[in-house]
């Protein structure tokens, strides 16, 4: 498996992510705290394995056989996930409680899921990308399904299940036929021979069909009915991961395997489809968006029209670009995560307070948490000091490189419209009377979560550099 | 090429033939006394009477799923002993860490299954 021990060390985010889902079974099925003790060790491993990947991104190196890459981008993807689950991980211990729906299965399941996301990232084989998206869907599909006294959320599993199952023989087929042009699944042999593959038919369909499945999984518009309706049926925390962790990881498998695309600002096959979909996604999410009156579904349209703007990133095609789409990720991930943290503390028992003008006047009562909000409806908008609008900017910016500035004007004006949604959240907060008593049930570690979220937006705001130089150092 | 799929041929006339002859005699030579109950479907000793989505307990569901996993796991193992040697030799040990590493991990879950009563019936 390994030819030395510095392999074997390259590859522990890995191997402690999957010992650690062991341990959490033994706790889970030996202890009889397991209640105080799993989510709080599920928080813990998520930090060190994030913290561990930070600090060893210099590790480089492809190990198991060649199917698996170490270091460099495929550690920050691991951190972005990882933290991101840690987020998730702090807002739903006291929902769990609110709701009274805890099985210690529910950390365990997080776990593997995120174990599936960073297989995801560090593909270097296209079955070791569907082994991760099969580990990382499948238990999406439970969690989605997990307060089951709820009849929405078994609604939104099931649809879920067979959409998300439907997606994925897309990506099978797709795999298929690039295994039927190329003769092997290898993702560097696939990178090197790129321009000859393309010449070919079968190979172009492969690509494509492989492209539409991950389209679905990262909620782009022609694929994107699932969306609002599971993340409304779902919890809340597990809407927020759904809308992180399975977009980034969904990102991370289409930079990973069709990297080749992206090298060069010269475009190729694949531009229009890219182009064509991120225009429709960010308009269609931009505009509906406006018509919602659940939070949640609102956060659900925002996430497809966010979608779109990160596909700019992939038809754009040059590094720049794909260190932008990065940088976006990590951003959107702690943006969304926040805000929807929030939902979930304001949100009370059988689901009130979902609606968006439940959330007049929340100023009056609660200022700190109507002050974090804002400032992550700011960034979600784009407003400059935080760091959603770094995002967009590197990757309009790259889209204006790859001379596709008609593409870069048209997600200023997406960008334009979705400022109305996210500010008529803040405009409710503080300039309208309250008409609702907000029992809202004070979570520590909840708070813990959000606050370290918005920390992380205006860091990323302020220090956009030292992040994208981490990135662009391995692009 | 083709001549290849001769012998294939020759056993789906042959398999054609033998239910031909073998039906149709049993249908010309044999006795026939109808009645209700010979009339009837057969169902494997049930009553071909009812709705067909009857409910079925979920402990069968549960049985069938734990069967599979461990089912799977004797399809791994299967190919594996049967290289195992081979393997031994061009790879080294770690042919046999990778099983174990497999083998404790499923057993883990045998432990979740056994630990929360997925095999009491009742």
């Amino acid at each position: 498996m390994f030819n030395n021990a510095q392999e074997f060390f390259n590859t522990l985010p890995l191997i402690i992510m999957g010992g650690g889902i062991v341990i959490s079974l033994l706790i889970e099925i030996y202890s009889d705290k397991n209640k105080v003790i799993l989510p709080w060790f599920t928080a813990l491993l998520f930090l060190a394995v994030g913290l561990h990947s930070l600090f060893y991104t210099n590790d480089v190196s492809i190990v198991m056989q060649n199917m698996l890459a170490t270091g460099g981008n495929v550690n920050i993807f691991y951190a972005i996930f990882t933290l991101g689950a840690a987020v998730v991980t702090l807002i739903s211990i006291d929902y769990i409680k609110k709701y009274d729906m805890y099985f210690g299965e529910y950390y365990l399941i997080l776990q593997t899921s995120v174990l599936g996301m960073m297989l995801m990232a560090a593909a270097k084989d296209l079955f070791v990308i569907f082994l991760g998206l099969e580990l990382m869907s499948i238990s999406f599909y439970i969690l989605a399904g997990m307060n089951r006294k709820r009849a929405k959320a078994n609604e939104a599993s099931l649809k879920y299940f067979l959409l998300g199952s439907f997606a994925t023989g897309f990506i099978v087929y797709g795999i298929a036929l690039i295994y039927g042009s190329a003769h092997t699944t290898s993702i560097d042999f696939i990178t090197t021979n790129f321009a000859g593959l393309t010449s070919n038919l079968l190979f172009v369909a492969g690509v494509l069909l492989f492209l539409i499945g991950f389209s679905f999984k990262i909620a782009a518009f022609p694929f994107h009915m699932w969306v609002p309706d599971v993340y409304e049926g779902s919890s809340t925390t597990v809407a927020a991961l759904f809308s992180t962790g399975g977009k980034s990881a969904a990102f991370s498998a289409i930079i990973a395997s069709l990297f080749a695309l992206f090298n060069g600002p010269s475009g190729n096959v694949f531009t229009p489809y890219f182009a064509v979909i991120s225009v429709l996604s960010m308009f269609y999410g931009s505009i509906v968006a406006i018509a919602q009156v659940n939070i949640k579904r609102m956060l659900a349209y925002s996430s497809i029209s966010h979608a779109g703007y990160l596909i700019i990133g992939l038809a754009a095609g040059n590094h720049d670009a794909i260190a932008g789409v990065m940088f976006y990720l990590g951003a959107y991930t702690f943006m969304n995560l926040g805000a929807f943290g929030i939902v979930s503390l304001v949100e009370g028992k059988n689901e009130t307070n979902l609606d968006i003008n439940s959330y007049a006047g929340l100023a009056s009562k609660k200022p700190f948490l109507a002050a974090l909000l804002s400032i992550l409806m700011f960034s979600l908008a784009g407003v400059p000091p935080f760091a959603g609008f770094f995002g967009k900017y590197y990757i309009f910016i790259a889209a204006i490189e790859s001379k596709l500035t008609w593409l870069a004007i048209l997600g200023v004006i997406s960008s334009a419209i979705s400022a109305y949604f996210y500010i008529r959240i803040v405009v409710l907060m503080y300039f309208k009377p309250a008409t609702n008593d907000f029992q809202i049930e004070t979570s520590n570690s909840a708070m813990l979560g959000i606050i370290t979220s918005v920390i992380i937006v205006i860091l990323l705001g302020i220090f956009p550099g030292s992040f994208l130089d981490l990135i662009t150092r391995f692009i | 090429m083709i001549e290849n799929y001769i012998p294939i041929l020759i056993v789906l006339t042959i398999g054609a033939i033998f239910a031909i002859v073998t039906v149709s005699t049993s249908v010309i030579f044999g006795p026939q006394r109808p009645n209700s109950e010979k009339l009837s479907t057969y169902e494997s000793g049930m009553k071909p009477v009812g709705t067909t989505h009857e409910r079925i307990s979920i402990k069968y569901y549960l049985v069938a799923m734990l069967f599979i996993i461990f089912d799977l796991e004797v399809i791994f193992v299967y190919p594996w002993a049967v290289e195992f040697k081979r393997l031994l030799g061009e790879i080294g040990i770690s042919v046999f860490y990778s099983m174990l590493i497999f083998l404790v991990v499923l057993e883990l879950g045998y432990l979740y299954v056994f630990k929360k009563g997925g095999f009491k019936w009742d």
